[in-house]
């Protein structure tokens, strides 16, 4: 009997009046089996035990148990006020455990209606709905190596759709449900040692829900927890450690130098180092892909400010203080170029900001002026007057410092003004790269003259000693050309420069290095910085239209591939600086007081034909 | 609307010392982490709070921990559905099995087939469709509609979520019930329906845990709870 009714169903399953046959004979099942187990008839039994095996969520499906599948979630759609937490145990947890990637279009349909059905009955499953949902982020496991294919490029997008449009119904219907939705999600947020399609695809499909009333109501939850798992990813790459030691010479050199004679051991070096860190990069390296389509995709849609108001706040409490990070802070970097006027600038003033409140703690304060430093100096999107705007907030407040100092009148260590050489490096940062396009407006180029860094620079506190030594060099040298300081000045800094040199084997107190937006060395990423992002072999100094060998290698440097490049000049720095070293070592020893009195005089022999000589700009790749 | 009333609270608010610069701010955090969650010692969920912060002393708690305690006076605006109670809410989603409305715009609430066929009958059309009155067929209710039901049940569990029913007197379609429902309708000219002011004093103390990080974006979890003391008076 039970047999032949079923028969009867799948034969006309078509027919709306068979549909509803099947929704009483269903609302039948629920109700015979809602009592004590030893008292259920066994025929109902039976019944119920077929139903379990059409909601079987391991079964694979023909075409027509597909449609039979369809039709039974239907009625159970019609029926949720008979199902019973705890006498239809079985039959929610195969609702509950099955998995939409399988499903045909019009089968997700139907399962999702029944879940968001279920959710809004007096939240008895709407935590159970929830995470079924959350639970379908990502693909099963056997799935992921396919998720790529185009054909199912399309599938996943309806998905994710899908997914989505429960989720707000749900949260239409239970306006709580949100709160809830949160607790899930982290939980269920991939590990570090997820693998990278898993990672890939949840934060893919999680951020999609990041738009209209979900994004009001948990926007700012989604975006932390994508940029906390950014940032561990970050600080478990270990590759640049290795050549941590080697990064903090000849900052400059570094990008301009060629592959040299000790290629092949510094390769295989080189190589060894980037093999033991693959795994966390290549997780960052999707991620970041999916996080800077998110951020295009809110821009497209107008809602970027709105964004980038959240960001910042996740930026300042999950980014800033993490030590030596290495791209996730690029998020930053993309949101602020998509919008350069309002985001650009914003971020530049959020940054100097920090860095001037007194209330912020010193970490958070140095942290921020190095950011500002390398943001200035590598965002291509910020405008000279912006630069010099807020060259001016960190100049002025260098020289309220110095005079608080004057008034003390107190010698102490380096480490307690760390805050003021960590200021000073970030200005004279900026102006290496900055300092050329400046000048080529006149008023800025007026503004920046008038500032007082040379007063700055040699105060007491002698930042020009504690700061990097390529970064006061190459400052300096710029400095010089451009005439940036007055004549009388010269004497101070040639001394600075020389005791400098004597300095560098000891190291003494130097200022730790740290600058956020150095070149971007994930490949597939790359992509979204590297039209903004500007390369110091690119950068016009003060006095290179007179170097011909510089040109020369500025041209050669537009041919390698940058990443590669990037690392292997890692390498082969080492070398080059213990030539630069010994050469210096070798000029102080022979006549070093006359040495740098024909500098003089030759640097200001080339400064008065300056202008005459000043070379067109070389374009950019595009 | 019945569910809604006001009280008044004495509370000790413990406070973490890094926010010792602006206690004000950081009690009404702590207060505001409990917003729309239920709480059984006010025996509902606070909608709103407004706090007076009694002087300028504050008791260092014993133990490890170094939180310091700030006596306040606080008026509390409560939302608390009892059995029985008549509520009003807007239709959000209905079908043959089930209505779903919204109370206050936050709070949901279920009627389910069992407390609605008696007096209305389902009416498929499209995707959707409309209940109607077996007694009145211009009596409908749709989605959109502005209803009026008894409470039947309510979990506190799960934010104070609604089972209710459409089956006693005077519940129904609120435009329908203010032309064809003399109760209700004079109810309505009375104003009688105005929130009662139930003058409950709750002396009670709070273990409240301030998020470290002022600046986060996420309300922290709902801290660890102590109860020490209660003591009604009216």
């Amino acid at each position: 009997m039970g047999a032949e009714l079923r028969r009867d169903d799948m034969e006309v399953a078509e027919e709306d009046i068979s549909d509803s046959q099947a929704f009483r004979f269903v609302e039948h099942v629920l109700q015979s089996v809602r009592m004590d187990p030893f008292q259920v008839d066994l025929r109902d039994k039976e019944e119920y035990d077929s139903l379990l095996s059409i909601v079987d969520s391991s079964k694979k499906r023909s075409y027509d148990d597909e449609a039979l599948l369809v039709t039974t979630l239907k009625a159970l759609s019609e029926a949720v006020s008979k199902i019973d937490i705890m006498y239809h145990h079985a039959l929610l947890n195969n609702i509950f455990t099955m998995s939409i990637w399988y499903l045909n279009s019009d089968t997700r349909d139907a399962l999702l209606s029944l879940i968001t059905r279920l959710a809004a009955v007096a939240d008895q499953f709407l935590r159970e709905c929830l995470q079924m949902l959350v639970n379908n982020f990502t693909p099963p496991g056997s799935l992921t190596a396919f998720i790529g294919q185009p054909r199912w490029l399309a599938r996943k997008k309806e998905i994710y759709s899908q997914l989505h449009e429960s989720l707000r119904m749900i949260s239409d219907t239970v306006p709580l449900a949100p709160r809830m939705l949160k607790d899930i999600i982290d939980r269920s947020m991939p590990k570090l040692f997820d693998n990278k399609a898993k990672m890939v695809s949840f934060v893919e499909c999680m951020l999609g829900l990041d738009n209209d009333r979900m994004g009001d109501l948990i926007g700012a939850l989604l975006l932390a927890k994508v940029v906390d798992l950014l940032t561990e990813l970050d600080v478990n790459i270990t590759w640049e450690d290795i050549l941590q030691d080697e990064h903090n010479k000849g900052i400059f050199d570094m990008e301009l130098e060629d592959l040299g004679e000790d290629e092949d051991s510094l390769g295989q070096e080189g190589t060894k180092a980037l093999f033991g860190g693959n795994a966390c990069a290549e997780k960052l390296d999707g991620l970041m892909v999916v996080f800077c389509e998110h951020l295009k995709s809110c821009k497209e849609h107008g809602r970027l400010p709105q964004e980038f108001d959240i960001l910042k706040t996740i930026f300042r409490a999950s980014v800033l203080r993490v030590h030596k990070s290495k791209f996730a802070q690029f998020i930053m970097f993309y949101a602020c170029s998509l919008d350069p006027e309002i985001c650009g600038l914003e971020f530049a003033l959020f940054l100097s900001d920090i860095f001037i409140k007194k209330e912020e703690d010193s970490i958070s304060r140095m942290s921020a002026v190095s950011y500002v430093g390398s943001y200035l100096s590598r965002a291509r999107f910020i405008s000279a007057d912006t630069v010099v705007g807020i060259l001016k907030r960190l100049v002025d407040w260098c020289v309220d410092y110095c005079d608080l100092q004057n008034n003390i009148r107190i010698t102490t260590k380096p480490i307690n003004h760390q805050i003021f050489y960590a200021s000073c490096q970030a200005v004279m940062y900026i102006l290496c790269f900055r300092l050329r396009s400046i000048m080529d407006y006149p008023n800025l180029k007026a503004q920046l003259f008038n500032m007082p860094f040379g007063y700055i620079l040699t105060h007491p506190l002698e930042p020009l000693k504690v700061c990097l030594p390529s970064i006061v060099d190459e400052f300096l040298r710029q400095a010089k050309a451009a005439r940036l300081f007055n004549a009388s000045v010269h004497s101070e800094f040639e001394d600075a420069l020389e005791s400098d040199l004597s300095k560098t084997f000891g190291g003494m107190n130097r200022l730790d290095m740290f600058f956020p937006f150095d070149p971007y060395l994930l490949k597939e990423s790359d992509r979204y910085m590297r039209p903004n992002f500007e390369y110091w072999s690119m950068v016009k100094t003060t006095y290179n239209n007179y170097n011909s060998d510089v040109d020369d290698e500025l041209v050669d440097l537009d041919a390698p591939e940058m990443n590669v490049g990037s690392l292997d000049d890692h390498v082969e720095i080492d070398l080059n600086s213990d030539d630069d070293l010994e050469y210096s070592m070798n000029k102080m020893s022979i006549t070093p007081n006359r040495s740098f009195f024909h500098q003089i005089m030759a640097n200001s022999d080339t400064g008065l034909t300056m202008p005459a000589r000043i070379r067109p700009s070389i374009s950019p790749p595009s | 609307m019945e569910a809604l009333r006001e009280a008044e609270a004495e509370l000790t608010v413990y406070v973490h010392p890094s926010n010792a610069a602006d206690v004000r701010r950081a009690v009404s955090r702590q207060l505001s982490t409990t917003l729309f969650s239920y709480e059984d010692r006010f025996e509902g969920v606070l909608l709103a709070h407004e706090v007076v912060v009694n002087g300028d002393r504050a008791k260092i708690l014993n133990g490890l921990v170094p939180y310091f305690g700030v006596p306040v006076h606080a008026n509390l605006l409560l939302y608390s559905p009892q059995p029985d109670m008549i509520l009003e809410g807007k239709v959000e989603l209905l079908g043959k099995e089930s209505i779903h409305a919204i109370v206050l715009g936050v709070f949901s609430a279920a009627i389910m087939a069992d407390d609605i066929n008696e007096k209305f009958k389902f009416k498929r059309k499209g995707d959707g469709g409309k209940f109607i009155s077996r007694s009145d067929r211009h009596h409908v209710i749709r989605k959109g509609s502005m209803i009026r039901f008894s409470v039947k049940r309510v979990d506190t569990e799960m934010n104070c979520h609604i089972t209710g029913s459409l089956l006693p007197p005077h519940t129904g379609s609120m435009p329908w019930l203010s032309t064809h429902d003399a109760e209700y309708a004079s109810e309505i000219s009375s104003g009688t329906r105005r929130p009662s002011n139930v003058g409950i004093k709750i002396k009670n103390e709070q273990d409240h845990k301030t998020s470290d990080n002022e600046d986060s974006v996420i309300n922290s979890e709902r801290p660890h709870k102590k109860s020490r003391k209660r003591a009604w008076e009216e």
